[in-house]
């Protein structure tokens, strides 16, 4: 335990260091980065320990706060959330000290709120006592506000930063409601003297609310799509990897507080993963920015871990083991997946945009030939992440679909209904998802460069590269290893699913055989195509095009037109908004045509209700005076009021 | 591992080509004229094979993986099929999630090698492939679920093992929708008519067909090789459900398959001798109509 405790030192020693040497930059990002890196792997030893050998470790300090002491405890559900947590976190740091050079001015404040948000994400999952959970939670949220708004110069970066705050905060606000609901039922804030009270349903309800809003469940995810594209890539891929999960492990958290669920807990995780999953993916599709657009997949990945979770739940409250264990591994081993292959991604897409300072789709093209590396690791990411096997996305899904197909089959009405719901969706998500990735990487890597940006980029520095081939390896590694990953995280899985073995896990073995076979028929077939090629006559040519033989890069298909069909499929959700001036007249003017498409959620739901919010609060214009001394009176008057109503 | 289990790779791998003669031939037959013979597929394939290759000066190595995963991904589906009783080679609970991946995977490597040549008429077969298959997946799994409701098992050899003639007696209707379904999926996602017409010759209209226009000699066989495959394992899901032929005789069982196929086959070229294709935005209302029928038989034996 004392080692996570060190790591955690030297994060923030490394931060601290890291904003002193101020004007010295390299010296500044290098002690910085070197603090999160070391201080990761420090805190990582007690972590695979407590996985390995299945036995928590506990430290309990008192301390002045009200509601409890000072408790900090690493048992197997914290150790598998804090695996992803530090691991990417490292790698993102290494992969940071390579992006943010050239530097615009002196990153030391960066590397201060980089390894706070580290500590306090650490913290988060592994604080018992609900005010610690809560200090360390705005901890995450304050620092990593600070990196979202690194280009503070952009007003649109402004403008994402402050939809965060307000966004994260609203979110809070839920979790305060919360604890102190607990607070009231159990005399106590330790996570161990919890009692859920009479009103477990209202609890889990503010749970699904407040956690939800960091996680991105919808309509809650409105400040996922603004924040992720703002930040510097790597703390897009920390917090859109793992930060996001700490709302997931909030939830599983308080599941494991509230006592055993009833069945309508899973319908609504079931329900809020379906609307999540295939709403975060059409809007994903719809979008042009590559951030933006993997943002929105951080909404739809959150959709099919609640799918999983929802599954697990399910399994719970009707008793039946194996449903219990499947939704629960797959909910859990997707979460690592997708710090793994969101992580990577958001990777790739700042390699891509450090190297061509672009993030319009339509203004790439023809990258795999002039960045392979990189090229090659998005592949494997967007592979992954459309949940194709023989990579790590499809096993989390697949035991998804068994656990949901197992209902089907074998499971009462009650539970069979939201199987279905599980398997049409996944099965949607699962082809939009596809629809989308190949638009992301088609357009991005193939074909040839769209606009001068793409025309002279080239891979990154070995910084930016490695750490993106130990993600594209790990996603390899994951999913050919099912069995021994589940068996891995076996405890984590048994702590939600309650204790037993681990049934039906087993034939992901079978799976990771299918992916053998086809990875050796392949080679096969690769092989025998060069020796039949082998002494003929292999020709290069112009890309057909029926009979032109001078095509041009403009004349490729663009995202924005590959994406129509569906986007004018599905318009109803999307309200995708055109810009069109049409050719006109004996000789035709300049034409154009713009799409875009807003968060719907934004503008029809959050808009109007912040703007009444600010009508009202208009009114209370006046108490505004800008004045230090007088906000402290306010404060002081504020205190005075809640003593005499305390007195009473 | 018994002999009996290879039956299904063994058939796909060497009868797929053989299914599209058949119908072609049907479809000549019916239109009155003579038609290629119906070993044309393994001619073309045996030419294709014998060439050297043309490759676009714009493609990278995803243009040629394409081919290669295409083959593959159909060649481990057809491990995961049983023939009537006759248990898959490779079959496992879950099997039937694998089987709509691979299928996946294979899509995804083709609409890559087509967006890597840089052509608009590829781009324009690939954004309407991955269009019309991302409707056609909840239909191809909703229609298993309901099949897996109804016989209790979710392997695919357990779920054709309890398909028999009692079971057709018995939930006929939800069965009868389900191969209505999976009927509609199989002509989808092997390109046929009414979505795709795969002897159309202009390219803004194709689907598949223009996804390859690039690719030559044994690249393009390697193509047409996979289609086939694929058309033979969906049409073989689609035929274990619809003929209920389990006698426990390997070889009555696989009889009684044979001539499913060759069903198929006869049904696929009646189909489109008496049919146009689709226009294109109607296509999605069939895929959405695929999905609603497989939601009524999951809704018929539910209760």
């Amino acid at each position: 335990m004392s080692l996570f405790f060190v790591g955690i030192g030297v994060l923030l020693v490394g931060g601290l260091l890291s904003a002193a040497a101020g004007r010295n930059g390299p010296w500044s990002g290098r002690l910085g980065a070197l603090g999160a890196v070391v201080g990761c792997g420090l805190a990582l030893a007690p972590a695979v320990g407590v996985l390995g050998t299945g036995v928590a470790l506990e430290s309990r300090l008192p301390w002045p706060m009200p509601g409890g002491s000072f408790r900090v405890e690493i048992d197997a559900l914290s150790a598998f959330f804090l695996l992803p947590i530090l691991a990417l976190s490292a790698l993102a740091a290494v992969y940071g000290t390579g992006y943010l050079r050239p530097a615009p001015r002196p990153p030391g404040a960066h590397w201060l709120y980089y390894n706070a948000l580290v500590a306090g994400m650490a913290l988060t999952v592994a604080a018992r006592n609900g005010i610690l959970f809560l200090i360390a939670w705005e901890t995450m949220t304050l620092a990593s506000f600070f990196l979202v708004t690194y280009d503070h110069q952009k007003e649109s970066v402004r403008e994402a930063g402050w939809i965060y705050m307000v966004a994260t905060h609203l979110g809070t606000a839920f979790l305060l409601a919360l604890f102190l609901l607990l607070q009231k039922s159990s005399g106590s804030l330790d996570f161990d003297r919890l009692e859920p009270g009479t009103h477990a349903g209202l609890l889990f309800v503010l749970a699904v609310l407040g956690f939800g809003t960091k996680a991105g469940f919808l309509p809650l995810h409105v400040w996922l799509p603004e924040a992720h594209p703002a930040a510097p890539s790597h703390v897009s891929a920390l917090m859109s990897g793992v930060m996001i999960k700490t709302g997931i492990y909030g939830l599983v958290r308080i599941l494991t507080l509230l006592g055993p669920p009833p069945l309508w807990w899973g319908w609504l995780l079931v329900g809020i993963g379906a609307t999540s999953g295939i709403l975060g993916v059409l809007f994903a599709l719809a979008q042009h920015d590559l951030k933006r657009l993997l943002a929105y997949h951080s909404v739809e990945n959150i959709g099919i871990i609640a799918l999983g979770l929802g599954l697990g739940v399910l399994g719970v409250a009707s008793g039946s083991h194996t449903l219990a264990v499947l939704g629960f591994a797959g909910g859990l081993l997707h979460v690592a997946n997708h710090a793994a292959f969101k992580g990577l991604l958001f990777l790739g897409a700042g390699a891509v945009l450090h190297a061509t300072g672009a993030r319009e789709i339509d203004h790439l093209g023809g990258l795999q030939k002039k960045m392979p590396w990189t090229a090659g690791c998005f592949l494997v990411g967007a592979a992954a992440i459309s949940g194709l096997p023989p990579l790590n996305g499809f096993v989390s899904e697949f035991l998804i679909y068994l656990g949901a197909f197992r209902a089907v089959s074998g499971l009462g009405t009650g539970v069979a209904v939201p199987a279905i719901a599980v398997i049409g969706s996944l099965a949607l998500i699962g082809g939009l998802a596809a629809a989308c990735f190949s638009k992301a990487y088609g357009m991005v890597f193939l074909g040839e460069a769209r606009s001068g940006h793409a025309e002279h980029a080239h891979d990154p520095g070995g910084a930016m590269v490695a750490p993106m081939l130990v993600l594209a390896a790990a996603c390899a590694a994951i999913g050919l290893a099912g069995p021994w990953v589940v068996r891995a995280i076996g405890p984590a899985i048994a702590a939600l699913a309650g204790p037993g073995d681990l049934p039906e896990t087993g034939l992901l073995g079978r799976v990771s055989l299918g992916a053998g076979a086809f990875l050796a028929l392949a080679a096969l077939l690769a092989f025998l195509r060069s020796r039949l090629l082998a002494g003929r006559r292999v020709g290069a040519a112009a890309t057909w095009g029926c009979g032109y033989a001078a095509p041009s890069p403009r004349m490729q298909y663009t995202a924005s037109s590959y994406a129509q069909p569906l986007t004018d499929l599905l318009r109803l959700f999307l309200r995708t908004r055109k810009h069109l001036r049409q050719p006109g007249g004996y000789f035709p003017g300049p034409s154009s045509l713009e799409t875009e498409t807003p968060d719907v959620c934004r503008d029809r739901i959050f808009e109007p209700v912040f703007r009444g919010f600010g009508w009202v609060l208009a009114r209370l214009n006046w108490l505004q005076v800008g004045q230090v001394h007088l906000y402290v009176l306010y404060i002081a008057l504020t205190l005075l009021a809640l003593l005499i109503w305390r007195l009473h | 591992m018994e002999a009996p289990r290879l039956a299904q790779p063994v058939l796909a791998i060497l009868f797929a080509p053989l299914l599209l003669g058949v119908v072609n031939r049907v479809k000549a037959w019916v239109g009155g004229r003579r038609g290629p013979p119906v070993l044309q597929a393994y001619w073309d394939l045996a030419k294709l094979l014998r060439k050297g290759a043309v490759y676009s000066r714009s493609t990278t190595w995803i243009f040629r993986a394409g081919p290669i995963v295409g083959v593959c991904a159909a060649l481990v589906a057809t491990a995961l099929l049983p023939v009537g009783d006759t248990p898959a080679l490779m079959g496992f609970p879950g099997d039937l999630i694998l089987l709509a991946y691979v299928f996946g995977l294979a899509r995804f490597f083709t609409v890559l090698a087509a967006l890597d040549t840089g052509s608009s008429f590829e781009g324009m077969g690939a954004s309407r492939e991955v269009q019309f298959s991302a409707l056609a997946e909840p239909a191809l799994l909703l229609a298993l679920a309901a099949v897996a409701r109804n016989t209790g098992s979710t392997s695919l050899t357990g779920m054709m093992q309890g398909i028999s003639v009692h079971a057709w007696t018995t939930a006929g209707p939800a069965l009868a929708l389900v191969s209505a379904a999976l009927l509609l999926v199989f002509l989808a996602e092997n390109a046929r008519i009414p979505v795709d017409d795969p002897a159309t010759h202009l390219e803004l209209t194709m689907i598949h067909e223009v996804m390859v226009l690039d690719h030559g000699g044994p690249d393009f066989a390697f193509v047409l090789y996979g289609a086939a495959l694929k058309l033979w394992v969906l049409g073989a899901l689609l035929v274990g459900i619809a003929v209920p032929v389990r006698s426990g005789d390997p070889w009555i069982d696989a009889a009684g398959f044979a001539a499913g196929m060759l069903a198929l086959a006869v049904v696929v070229g009646a189909v489109e001798s008496s049919m146009a294709r689709l226009k294109l935005l109607r296509v999605p209302q069939l895929l959405a109509g695929a999905a609603a029928l497989s939601a009524l038989a999951l809704i018929l034996v539910l209760r």
